[in-house]
């Protein structure tokens, strides 16, 4: 089987579950190998190599972090180049942030290839290559596609699959590129990193608890954080709650916010506005709080609870510690 | 004078009940049509960069079905000067890499010191369409623009991320992209409806662009739908009314559920 590539998603050296998630995936039509635009932290290649990684290919050149998305297409196209002239690339795999969304489409020109953007599932198909598997129209359709010609790209969301473990030793290969004039066209001038909330990061997250216009107020988002760190959960916001300035909008949750598709989403004093829908339906789980029956949001809840989420949340939030005492 | 080219699109309504076509592609007849919402920002900030040079000229461009005029129509209506609909039937099914082709090869045609866009259009909403401008135009991306500065030919965005807030920097010609943080967008007045009927609006076919129509549309896309199935209405599972215990039974649903 040839190889895949998958683009390393690891800020401050730490290697993100949804990384992971894509070696397993890629496991399922060629042999994973990992591209880290930074120093090779031996923590994170054995991570790397634990979970099927044989090769990890690290462009370490702070032209990637002070150049905004192109000179990460300059490395991925490198070493994506090396291993066609061999024949031995099955397909390139990036997770599906904004970045390495344009990271994916960008590659995709330079190999001559077709890109599938959010994807939430990739399969082996019949020959062996990829089929991507998208969700669309907040989720009403399943799509999937597959590409007739080049080294398929696909652009991955968070937990499409567990992480399933395949140890190797991977060999580390250090690759040295001259970035274009292009890719140092964009400088980032400035990067103040976001507050650690110690909380896990929302679109990887396993469980999200998110509030809505139904809070009626920044404080009352106290309450969606006590739940949320008893379930270990990100916390996640409507755009109405974030428009009213209760709560920051790295944390919005909708078409223009993030898209999340946890295994379990809690929503409180969320309506469920297709804009909101559109960031959270491939939730697996959905439980909803709302004090309106008719809110849109119970369409697509598997419980509902129709009350004032300042009763049944702190209540909620005793239960568990009962439950677990 | 500054060139401003601002990327419209005419998007089906998003609360609109939209499905696929029997090809694959969206079926675009079946739900009304709008500009989409999201381009209305990059309608705005071309506008105001356009009101702080002085000299400067807005010129919106589109590809799409016949009625896709509608999108340039709203946004001259916002304002600017002109309007370019590339139309052509081989274009149907396209998919992002031959749009880009298409797309770039009518921003090489019109002059341009600055190309903006909207973070991702409301219908498929992949969001790349300004970085694969940026590559096949060989000039730099800033996208999803929180903010827009422009000071002679440097533009500085600020951009949001995952992990941190960032500050970005390019000399023009750039393709920069905003999000729905950039502003809002003004609503047309009366006079604007009126003077946009009256404003130019050019058709370009593929042949203008020089573009072989066998290179684009279906039968060329490098990413081909295998299918397209319409999911089961999610079945909403039960509702319960709080008398009291409302907190009590979602804990039981959950540990059920092994959440808990």
């Amino acid at each position: 089987m040839s190889h895949v590539l998958v683009l390393v998603d690891a800020p401050e050296g730490e290697v993100r579950k949804s990384t992971l998630e894509l070696l397993t995936l890629a496991r399922r039509f060629g042999r994973p190998a990992a591209v880290v635009l930074q120093a090779a932290d031996p923590a994170a290649v054995e991570q790397l190599g634990r979970y099927g990684a044989e090769t990890v290919y690290v462009v370490d050149d702070p032209a990637a972090r002070d150049f905004l998305v192109a000179p990460t297409v300059d490395a991925l196209a490198r070493v994506a180049g090396g291993l066609l002239k061999s024949g031995d690339l099955a397909g390139v795999l990036t997770g599906s942030s904004p970045d390495a969304k344009d990271v994916a489409a960008r590659l995709a020109v330079r190999l001559g290839s077709g890109v599938v953007t959010d994807a939430v599932n990739v399969e082996a198909g019949d020959d062996g290559r990829p089929v991507a598997v998208q969700s669309a129209f907040a989720a009403s359709y399943v799509v999937r596609s597959r590409f007739p010609a080049g080294v398929p790209v696909i652009a991955v969301k968070p937990n499409a699959v567990t992480p399933e473990e395949a140890p190797v030793e991977p060999a580390v290969e250090q690759v040295q590129i001259s970035f274009t004039d292009l890719g140092k066209g964009a400088r980032i001038t400035s990067r103040t990193p976001r507050e650690a909330s110690g909380r896990p990061e929302l679109t990887d997250a396993s469980v999200v608890v998110a509030g809505g216009r139904g809070l009626g107020g920044a404080e009352a988002f106290a309450l969606i954080e006590r739940v949320a760190d008893q379930l270990g959960a990100a916390v996640g916001a409507s755009r109405a709650a974030v428009d009213a300035g209760w709560y920051p909008h790295s944390h919005q949750i909708g078409q223009t916010g993030k898209t999340v598709s946890p295994q379990l989403y809690l929503a409180a004093g969320i309506s469920g506005a297709i804009q909101h829908r559109a960031g959270m339906q491939t939730s697996k789980t959905v439980v909803v709080v709302n004090k309106d029956p008719d809110a849109p949001i119970f369409e697509l809840s598997d419980f509902g609870v129709v009350g004032d989420l300042h009763a049944v949340l702190p209540q909620f939030s005793q239960e568990i510690d009962r439950r677990r005492s | 004078m500054l060139r401003v080219v601002t990327l419209v699109k005419y998007t089906p309504d998003p609360t609109g009940d939209v499905g696929f076509a029997d090809d694959g592609t969206v079926d675009r007849a079946a739900v009304d049509g709008q500009l989409s919402e999201l381009d209305e920002y990059a309608a705005e900030q071309a506008l105001r960069l356009a009101e702080e040079a002085g000299d400067a000229e807005v010129t919106y461009l589109t590809m799409g079905p016949s009625d896709a005029v509608g999108a340039l129509r709203k946004a001259l209506a916002m304002g600017g000067d002109r309007g370019v609909h590339i139309l052509d039937d081989a274009l149907h099914g396209s998919d992002v890499i031959a749009t880009s082709r298409v797309l770039a090869a009518a921003l090489s045609k019109l002059d341009y010191d600055i190309v903006l866009c909207g973070m991702a259009s409301t219908d498929a909403g992949t969001g790349v369409i300004p970085a694969l401008l940026a590559e096949r135009l060989g000039i730099p991306q800033l996208t999803y623009a929180q903010s827009l500065a422009l000071k002679d030919r440097t533009v500085r965005i600020e951009r949001e991320t995952d992990v941190a807030v960032e500050t970005v920097e390019a000399e023009l010609p750039a393709v920069v992209s905003v999000t729905d943080r950039s502003g809002d967008a003004r609503y047309p007045s009366f006079k604007g409806i009126m003077a946009a009927k009256k404003k130019p609006v050019e058709t370009w076919s593929l042949a203008d662009l020089e573009v072989p129509g066998d290179e684009v549309g279906l039968g060329a896309a490098l990413s081909a739908t295998v299918s397209a199935t319409k999911r089961p209405p999610r079945q909403a599972g039960p509702k319960v009314v709080d008398e009291g215990e409302g907190g009590v039974a979602l804990a039981d649903f959950l540990a059920a559920q092994k959440f808990i």
